[in-house]
């Protein structure tokens, strides 16, 4: 049958199921290869550059990966993530709450649109790493000038993405629902919602990366403790394998924890039996 | 038969007590920034017929059917509805829109039972009906499909087939078919009469298509537009049980075609 492209309702990229159906054992396994060929690379070049040495602080690949394993095994980096991971979690959880729900409302009410808005865009834009020194002034040196480094990077972008996600819904649609004499808060919960499910994902995706960044700078700047204190420790006595090791763990772990988030979300989406309607 | 009486424009103080089903008296609509959309419309819809809004873009047909919706409120004038004032959308009415309006994240049978959803019918029964029109609309088979994998003469099966399973008396069809190809569109205007003669239901449909309005039509309205004004209606007149290349050789179609078109082309320009 023809097919028509026309002023349509949004079109989804085809979902999880479309994808899965067809392909043989090499093209379903291609974009892992690619991935690791990508690794390779990335690994390779980062072990030659060392080697020369470009910089007398930018140890080889190998050395880097020797440090963390010994990192791992003396316990330190898990002691250091036992101080580092609370709180980060904490503001994360503050962000996933308060951040999704500032974007909804915002999306949803002109008056807190108003009066939300151009916070938000202050505090997407704002220099971060300048301001966050200054959380010691109402916050002290505690876990709670941890949480809050960790909100103020992560939930600015949560709210931001959940607010246009709904902010995009298509008009038409709100239209069937009210012709179909659905009620305001149908029109929120069955269709504006939903249309805005893969940008609120999107957005705490973007928000978890946030929140890494904001744990990672309180620690620099505020607290010498946890994983910031190896990175700022092991950089001062020119250990640099360590330090790299340290930030390697982090960036590990973060990408962990995305994925875990997208793989929550493809459950999420295939429970309520949905197309995921990411753009 | 007829092909030219006007008994559908009737003075705003006349209140016949014909079997109209929907009643606009002097619908006049005009926007903030002073463009009048509508002037002083009123109309008479016969139960049971189908009724084109036809005109050049601009004239405010597609205004009309929403205010006749209860989407928009008109700046002045009254949709009496089964002698029953509009305020608002109603069971009554049930919409087809131009673009479909299907959630794309939701699949062929929720689309279809999406209307039956907001009124809370319970999942069963609202998806037995749902699967009941699916059948009549050609669509059985697709109830798993999500839009995004239907072209678009089958999302618009969809769309009728959301109307149809809200049981209402009326279907208010907004240039439904004209984001479609033209083979395509001549197969959902056959299918479209011979669901009509099953569902018997009084359709008001705007096109900007002469031929469709005609081969589809009981009576055609013949809008102007800057202001939007009714001009004139013409009823075909055909036999609407013969075959559609019949109804498409007929001389009173044929005829009704050049009528429309040369009261048409003096508003164009």
């Amino acid at each position: 049958m023809p097919h028509t492209t026309t002023a349509d309702v949004s079109i989804p990229s085809p979902g999880i199921a479309a994808s899965a159906r067809h392909g043989g054992h090499l093209r379903r396994h291609a974009p892992l290869l690619w991935k690791l060929a990508s690794f390779a690379l990335f690994f390779g070049l980062w072990e030659i550059a060392g080697r020369i040495p470009i910089s007398l602080a930018f140890p080889p690949f190998s050395k880097v990966v020797a440090a963390l394993a010994q990192l791992l095994y003396s316990g330190e980096l898990l002691k250091a993530y036992a101080e580092t991971l609370p709180p980060l979690a904490a503001g994360l959880l503050i962000t996933a709450v308060f951040g999704v729900a500032c974007g909804v409302i915002m999306g949803l009410s002109r008056i807190v649109e108003w009066a939300l808005h151009p916070a938000m865009v202050i505090m997407q834009t704002a220099p971060m790493a300048a301001i966050i020194p200054l959380i010691t002034f109402l916050y002290g040196i505690g876990v709670t000038a941890k949480i809050i480094a960790v909100v103020i990077l992560s939930l600015p972008m949560v709210a931001m993405n959940c607010y246009s996600g709904i902010r995009q819904t298509n008009a038409s649609l709100l239209e069937m629902a009210r012709s179909f004499m659905g009620t305001r808060r149908q029109q929120v919960t069955k269709i504006i919602l939903p249309h805005a499910s893969g940008m609120i994902f999107a957005g705490l995706r973007l928000g978890i990366s946030g929140g890494f960044i904001g744990i990672v700078l309180a620690e620099l700047l505020i607290t010498p403790t946890g994983i910031g204190d190896i990175i700022s420790y092991n950089r001062s006595i020119a250990r640099y394998p360590e330090m790299f090791a340290a930030i390697l763990s982090i960036i590990l772990l973060a990408t962990l924890v995305l994925t875990a988030v997208q793989i929550i979300e493809r459950r999420v989406f295939a429970a309520l039996g949905q197309q995921h309607s990411q753009k | 038969m007829n092909t030219n009486s006007s008994i559908a424009a009737v003075p705003a103080v006349n209140d016949t007590t014909s079997d109209a089903i929907i009643k606009a008296r002097g619908i006049t609509m005009r926007y903030p920034n002073g463009v009048t959309a509508l002037e002083e419309v009123s109309l008479d819809i016969p139960r049971g017929e189908l009724v084109t809004l036809l005109g050049p873009s601009g004239c405010g047909k597609t205004t009309l059917l929403k205010i006749i919706a209860g989407l928009i409120e008109p700046t002045a004038g009254e949709i009496r509805v089964n002698d029953k004032t509009v305020h608002g959308p109603g069971p009554d009415r049930a919409f087809v829109f131009q673009d479909f309006a299907l959630m794309p994240w939701a699949t062929v049978l929720r689309n279809v039972a999406f209307g039956l959803e907001l009124r809370g019918v319970p999942r069963e029964k609202r998806e037995a009906v749902a699967r009941h029109y699916i059948n009549e609309v050609g669509l059985s088979g697709f109830e798993d499909k999500y839009p995004n994998e239907l072209s678009g003469g089958m999302r618009q099966r969809a769309g009728l087939a959301r109307a149809l399973s809200v049981d209402a008396d009326v279907l208010l069809m907004d240039e439904p078919f004209s984001a479609i190809d033209e083979q395509m569109r001549r197969k959902l205007q056959e299918d479209l009469l011979s669901l009509l003669r099953v569902e018997k239901k009084t359709v008001i449909f705007v096109t900007h298509s002469i031929e469709e309005a005609v081969y589809l039509s009981d009576e055609v309205v013949l809008l102007t537009r800057h202001p939007g004004k009714v001009v004139k209606t013409v009823r075909p007149g055909m036999d609407r049980n013969a075959s559609p290349d019949e109804i498409r050789r007929d001389r009173r179609y044929l005829d009704a075609v050049d009528d429309i078109w040369s009261q048409l082309k003096q508003y164009l320009r």
